[in-house]
């Protein structure tokens, strides 16, 4: 056990702070709104060129063109998270396709895609999820037709984050409908301006559309968009999943808003006395807390099994299903604590912290639910980390 | 940067596994809990060759100088294995010595001094019973005393929440808890000397929190192994019931509370020997946590087990009773978790 960085990487996280001190005045703030934002797009562009975005990325792609190292990752975002500075872009171009495309594009493909992806000039969105392919993904419908050099395509996908502003999509298809469910699906990637594509705001419970539906009538797609190959589209999900997952649940993330709940918890008075006085609310605020420690040292075990090249098994099956949870258990204790104003949502007097406990408390559900929902992951948690057995396959009628 | 226990460690705790395995096997702890003197000698003499009085306290008095982490998954296999044993009473004495009280620790080391720990009235005074402390004379009752069978001294709390070093008294009674693997005694002292006294430090209370922590930790995971092990194995509907998802998430949430809890213990006992301040409030929060996780996993894992976990025939209670005293001991998760926030200075 040894928590300490080695003397290479102390100096590493001075130069990162310098540099961060340094740029700071350049940094978009939160009038810099949007996707393509100029101000933003030169910010993502300068950390680039200072190894902190798209670091890995190859430099022939328009990235750093650093070797992969986890420490050093990790280095860097502690540190925008203590400078308080805007981070790299992320998103799903950026976090889940480029990777992908890293491993299974063509040079042409990665020549076309990259540069523009992780600069912010060219936005991306995921069609994956239809209705009647959730959980069970692999059931999806939506049609790919072959045509001389193009696939026409018909069906719908559903929870498309970021579909209205997206330049492009990668989407599943369905382009062997006699294959078994896994073989027939193909991953395409096609602008989001081709005629037949039609986005409607999906509102959730939060009031904001978040997410949207995406409705294909007879789009005429190049078959030059294919990643991989066809009919290999699962093969090819697959590997993007693994990076949706690891978005999802990082006790960072997790540490930062319990920290800010504390700040809530002693800033408040109820009856003349600080919500953190209260001995009950404190009691739960503890309860937290302990699972907050807990799941941030299971980080720095994970860290290090990465770092070994080993794999993280228990320890990493349940970063998803009990990071999302604790951070809706955060959202639950702040409301409770805010007691009767915790119920505001809307601009006014009383409102605390814009409302974005309560935002958070619905958006986190939705968290829990996405990305494979809670039961999902308890199946895997089960089969993967346990060794269970698997459901048994219905008997075909 | 390296979280994962090294080598040695791992040595350790494989070499200690394969001493419990046949010393604390269930047809031997079924013997010990019924207070079978050759079961209880047997354990205790593999252990005490396997060196475990010696493990905290420094080299230079004759130990091995090992440290809390080390210290923590040792207690870990013991709770694995339900083993009664006076290595926790003695590693939370050795890190007292350690810092007052050195004198004493080669005799730890040896044996020659062996501790019991009677530190209730630290956590929960109650009316019949409580230490006075008058010129170094302790007069009056200690509760649920640990490991105070065959102690040569006791490490004694009074109703001022000072600690004294004293010859184990004479006069004790068996206070019958829920849980058989280990005795809990009443004590009465009439008047006997303390030889040493202190008002214990924050990390020397987390300490032993964070020991009994370890204990539920190796405790529930048995549990867990074993409930995992049946669901494969018990067939219902013409199929293993670990097939069904309602079962495989039982153990799928017992392993998802179970894991961090483990990666903090590790983490808690690191900062503890390096002196991180952070140290006792992660304790703490591990007492807590593994008290709460702890009960959890008894009550599911019994569950998984149907109608046999119920029973006496598989044993599995006296894992759940295990568990169920340790949630108490050194006091209540609320209790820990009111330390932490006073460590923290969220609390006056």
């Amino acid at each position: 056990m040894k928590l300490d960085l080695d003397p290479e990487y102390e100096a590493f996280r001075a130069a990162i702070a310098e540099t961060l001190a340094k740029n700071a005045r350049l940094a978009p703030t939160s009038e810099d709104k949007g996707y393509k934002n100029a101000k933003r797009i030169a910010w993502q562009k300068l950390l680039i060129r200072h190894g902190l975005a798209a670091r890995t990325i190859p430099k022939a792609y328009g990235g750093y063109g650093a070797e992969p190292d986890i420490l050093k990752a990790r280095i860097i975002a502690e540190e925008f998270a203590r400078s308080r500075l805007p981070g790299p872009m992320a998103g799903q171009g950026i976090s889940m396709f480029v990777p992908t495309l890293l491993e299974l594009g063509t040079e042409e493909q990665k020549q076309a895609y990259i540069r523009p992806t992780i600069e912010g000039e060219m936005i991306w969105c995921q069609g994956y999820s239809e209705p009647g392919a959730g959980s069970d993904l692999a059931a999806l419908r939506t049609s790919a037709v072959e045509d001389g050099d193009d696939y026409v395509i018909n069906g719908s996908k559903i929870w498309t984050s970021t579909a209205k502003q997206a330049d492009m999509i990668f989407c599943l298809v369905r382009t062997d409908p006699a294959a078994k469910k896994h073989e027939g699906i193909t991953y395409i990637t096609f602008p989001m301006t081709t005629p037949g594509i039609e986005v409607r705001p999906l509102v959730d419970m939060t009031g904001t559309a978040n997410f949207n539906e995406v409705f294909f009538t007879d789009v005429r797609v190049p078959k030059s968009g294919v990643i991989f190959a066809p009919n290999k589209g699962w093969q090819v999900a697959n590997a993007t999943l693994t990076h949706e997952r690891g978005m999802l649940g990082d006790p960072n993330a997790t540490k930062a808003r319990f920290l800010e709940l504390v700040t809530l918890m002693k800033s408040e008075s109820v009856n003349g006395e600080r919500l953190i006085d209260n001995a009950l609310l404190r009691d739960r605020l503890m309860k937290l807390q302990s699972e907050v420690y807990a799941m941030q040292a299971n980080g720095l075990r994970i860290t290090t099994t990465r770092l070994k090249g080993e794999q993280a098994g228990l320890a990493g099956l349940i970063v998803k299903l009990n990071g999302c949870d604790l951070n809706h258990e955060i959202a639950r204790l702040a409301i409770d604590a805010l007691g009767e104003l915790g119920i505001l949502y809307e601009e006014g007097e009383h409102l605390r912290a814009d409302g974005s406990w309560q935002w958070r408390y619905m958006y986190d559900l939705g968290l829990i639910i996405g990305g494979g929902t809670a039961q999902i992951q308890k199946n895997i948690i089960a089969e993967r980390g346990l060794d269970m057995p698997r459901e048994p396959k219905l008997a075909k009628a | 940067m390296e979280f994962a226990l090294s080598e040695d460690q791992r040595l350790l705790q494989d070499s200690l596994k394969g001493v419990l395995a046949g010393a604390a096997s269930l047809d031997q702890i079924r013997k010990i809990a019924v207070g079978d003197a050759a079961a209880i000698g047997a354990l205790e003499t593999a252990l005490d060759d396997f060196g475990l009085a010696a493990l905290m306290v420094p080299e230079d008095d004759g130990g091995l100088g090992l440290g809390a982490l080390d210290a923590v998954i040792v207690q870990e296999q013991l709770g694995y294995h339900i083993a009664p044993s006076r290595f926790l009473a003695t590693a939370v004495a050795a890190k007292v010595f350690r810092t007052t009280g050195s004198e004493y620790l080669a005799a730890l080391a040896s044996g020659e001094m062996r501790i019991g720990l009677a530190l209730t009235e630290l956590f929960s005074r109650r009316d019949g019973a409580g230490l006075e402390a008058v010129k170094d004379k302790l007069a009056g009752k200690a509760l649920l005393a640990l490991s105070a069978d065959g102690a040569t001294h006791l490490l004694a709390a009074d109703t001022k929440g000072r600690v004294h070093l004293v010859a184990a008294p004479a006069t004790r009674t068996a206070m019958q808890t829920i849980d058989r693997t280990r005795t809990f005694h009443e004590v009465a002292f009439a008047g006997e000397k303390g030889a040493l006294s202190i008002s214990p430090l924050p990390e020397q209370i987390a300490f032993a929190r964070l020991l009994v922590a370890a204990d539920t930790l190796g405790a529930a995971q048995a549990m867990i192994d074993k409930a995992v092990a049946y669901a494969a194995e018990r067939q219902q509907f013409g199929r293993v019931i670990g097939s069904f998802q309602a079962v495989k998430h039982m153990c799928a949430e017992m392993a998802a509370k179970l894991e961090p809890g483990r990666a903090l213990i590790w983490h808690a006992g690191h900062a503890l020997d390096t002196g991180d301040t952070e140290g006792p409030v992660m304790a703490n929060l591990a007492k807590s946590y593994m008290a709460e996780a702890g009960t959890f996993i008894a009550r599911t894992a019994t569950e998984v087990h149907g109608g046999m976990g119920f029973t006496d025939l598989v044993g599995l209670h006296y894992w759940f009773k295990r568990i169920g005293v340790n949630r108490q001991l050194f006091g209540s998760p609320e209790q820990a978790r009111e330390t932490a926030a006073r460590l923290q200075g969220f609390a006056a």
